[in-house]
């Protein structure tokens, strides 16, 4: 895993050096913001409320910057021609996936814990539980982890950002569509369809909440971990095309 | 060192390479010369490991480069027709990524850094962001990225494109210097590129092998078909074509075929405001050529003997190839 540590500190450090990290992280936290004050805080009366709410919105902002972050990561390298160094050398697809992601897993976080004085506000002018606030941070840590993994697949497929994030999207919004989708539909598909929502019955039921579910916590593994599989393959059967 | 055997590649249906059989030996310098499209790049990629290849085998130091690429891709430097750089970083810092991705430990790379920076006489930019650097210097990095880690075999696809002419004769200069420690193999359709750099010459032409050797093997076997260019002035074709345009031309040809030697007559080509004749011929008969042509009243202004150059021989090998890959 010494090619995944290498990849991980040059895809970080192309966040911190390239306009595309400081784009999303000012827009991310902006909009964050801006929903923070307009719609968590709007006619709520109970703080926990506001922090629900607060974590609610955030998930939307995290799920798109994730995606923003992600299409770069291998796409960006076909464009430029630069995978071919790591195409040439002697790493395994799976050291580069993983680096590749925990990369762009580390500036997200890194996103996400800006936000936290929001919360904090709400800690020192209400009642809520720090609990309730690590919880929501773990539901986002965890949906954007999910978020990237999907967009990162997407990157993997195309050769054009551009592509990758219109697919990338597209999945990620399809996925946060099946609960509502699975509404309309009878059982035994209802259930299950509506298990595989990753928005609104592992998140904005869940960890918004304030409430830590085993289910959850497996389900957002299971889907990183899927769409990693994914990646993966993808990316060994571009290598020896 | 290099062993391949039967290599061929398709896409889809379409057949770009092979099926090729080659042997490389260490420390030689190989040029892959060839039109755009004969499959140079295909076989390089193969070679670097890039490019799984359709049917046939690839081994470098006895190694399969399919059953084990990774111990292949350690033993290889490639620099790609497009340098492979991440123009956000700087060049020591994507120098000493690119070393630490083949393997090398930080002491090793602090070891190596001056010598290829010194090499690719990279030293005054090495802490310029790569996308600050001309096309010139970006090839250059490529170049370095390629040696960083010492590879024994060293594959140069088209180093010198979009190069400036200044730029190519560094260029140049620095394959020389990599000759010295690497194997090399250099692709291109610039025939003095390849000439003036490699030690043999591996000739494509429609994916296919056409011809291979020293560059005096390869002009020795032009010499079995030596031909004589003979040039007759436009001013005197302008004036007998003034009066039989079409007896004119075939005049100067019926003349010329009659030569003792002469085995063919080309069809006459124009060119810079005169009629270039080729014969075909088993001997210099350029006396008999020009007497038999003042004679005729025609004004000679060219008389070549073309016995052996390296340029008649690509040309001949690659138009007589025949595309045989749809």
């Amino acid at each position: 895993m010494r090619a995944t540590s290498i990849i991980f500190k040059r895809e970080l450090g192309a966040y911190l050096r390239s306009p595309i990290g400081w784009v999303v992280a000012a827009v991310l936290l902006l909009v964050d913001g801006i929903l923070f004050q307009t719609q968590a805080m709007g006619d709520k009366h109970l703080s926990a409320d506001v922090l629900r709410a607060f974590f609610i919105y955030s998930s939307v902002v995290v799920g798109i910057a994730a995606i923003a972050l992600s299409i770069r990561l291998v796409a960006e390298e076909r464009q430029t021609g630069s995978i071919v160094l790591l195409n040439t050398s002697p790493v395994r697809d799976v050291e580069v996936a993983l680096g590749k992601f925990l990369a762009a897993l580390a500036f997200l976080a890194i996103m996400i814990a800006m936000t936290f004085y929001m919360p904090l506000l709400i800690k020192i002018n209400g009642k809520v539980s720090w609990a309730h606030v690590a919880v929501g941070y773990l539901g986002l840590i965890l949906f954007g982890a999910a978020s990237l993994s999907i967009g990162l697949f997407a990157s993997a497929l195309a050769r054009h950002q551009l592509v990758a994030a219109v697919v990338g999207a597209a999945l990620l919004a399809s996925m946060g569509q099946l609960f509502p989708l699975a509404d309309k539909l009878d059982a035994p598909l209802k259930g299950a369809l509506g298990q595989l929502d990753v928005w609104w019955i592992h998140f904005q039921q869940g960890f918004a909440s304030g409430i830590v579910n085993v289910k959850d916590i497996v389900y957002y593994l299971a889907l990183t971990y899927f769409f990693m599989l994914l990646t993966v393959k993808t990316l060994e059967a571009k290598r020896w095309q | 060192m290099i062993r391949v055997e039967n290599l061929s590649k398709y896409y889809g249906g379409t057949r770009a390479l092979g099926p090729v059989s080659f042997e490389i030996a260490d420390g030689e310098t190989v040029g892959f010369l060839g039109l755009n499209g004969a499959g140079k790049t295909t076989a390089l990629r193969i070679l670097a490991c890039d490019l799984r290849p359709s049917a046939g085998s690839v081994s470098v130091d006895g190694i399969d480069a399919v059953a084990s690429p990774h111990e292949v891709r350690k033993r290889i430097g490639f620099l790609p027709e497009n340098p492979p750089v991440y123009a956000d970083m700087t060049v020591r810092d994507y120098l000493r990524f690119a070393g630490s991705l083949r393997g090398m430990k930080r002491a090793d790379l602090d070891k190596r850094m001056p010598e290829v920076l010194a090499l690719t006489h990279l030293e005054d930019r090495q802490d310029h962001a790569i996308t600050t650097l001309s096309h010139g210097f970006r090839q250059r990095v490529g170049v370095a990225q390629a040696i960083i880690h010492a590879p024994k075999l060293l594959i140069l696809d088209e180093p010198t494109r979009g190069l400036d002419p200044v730029q190519i004769v560094e260029m140049r200069s620095l394959i020389r210097d990599l000759k010295q420690n690497h194997t090399v193999l250099i692709s291109s359709h610039i025939l003095p590129e390849i000439s003036q750099t490699c030690d043999r010459l591996l000739v494509l032409g429609y994916g296919a092998l056409i011809g291979s050797g020293t560059e005096a093997e390869l002009s020795a076997a032009e010499a079995a078909a030596p031909r004589t260019e003979a040039e007759v002035a436009a001013e005197i074709r302008q004036i007998v074509v003034a009066i039989q345009p079409v007896t004119a031309r075939a005049a100067v040809t019926a003349v010329l075929s009659k030569l003792d030697g002469v085995s063919a007559v080309a069809e006459p080509i124009e060119q810079a405001g005169a009629l270039t004749f080729t014969l075909s011929c088993n001997r210099d008969i350029r006396a008999a050529v020009s007497r038999a042509i003042v004679n005729g009243g025609w004004d000679l202004v060219r008389l070549d003997y073309v016995h052996g150059e390296l340029e008649n021989t690509f040309i001949r090998l690659v138009s007589g190839g025949t595309d045989a890959r749809n």
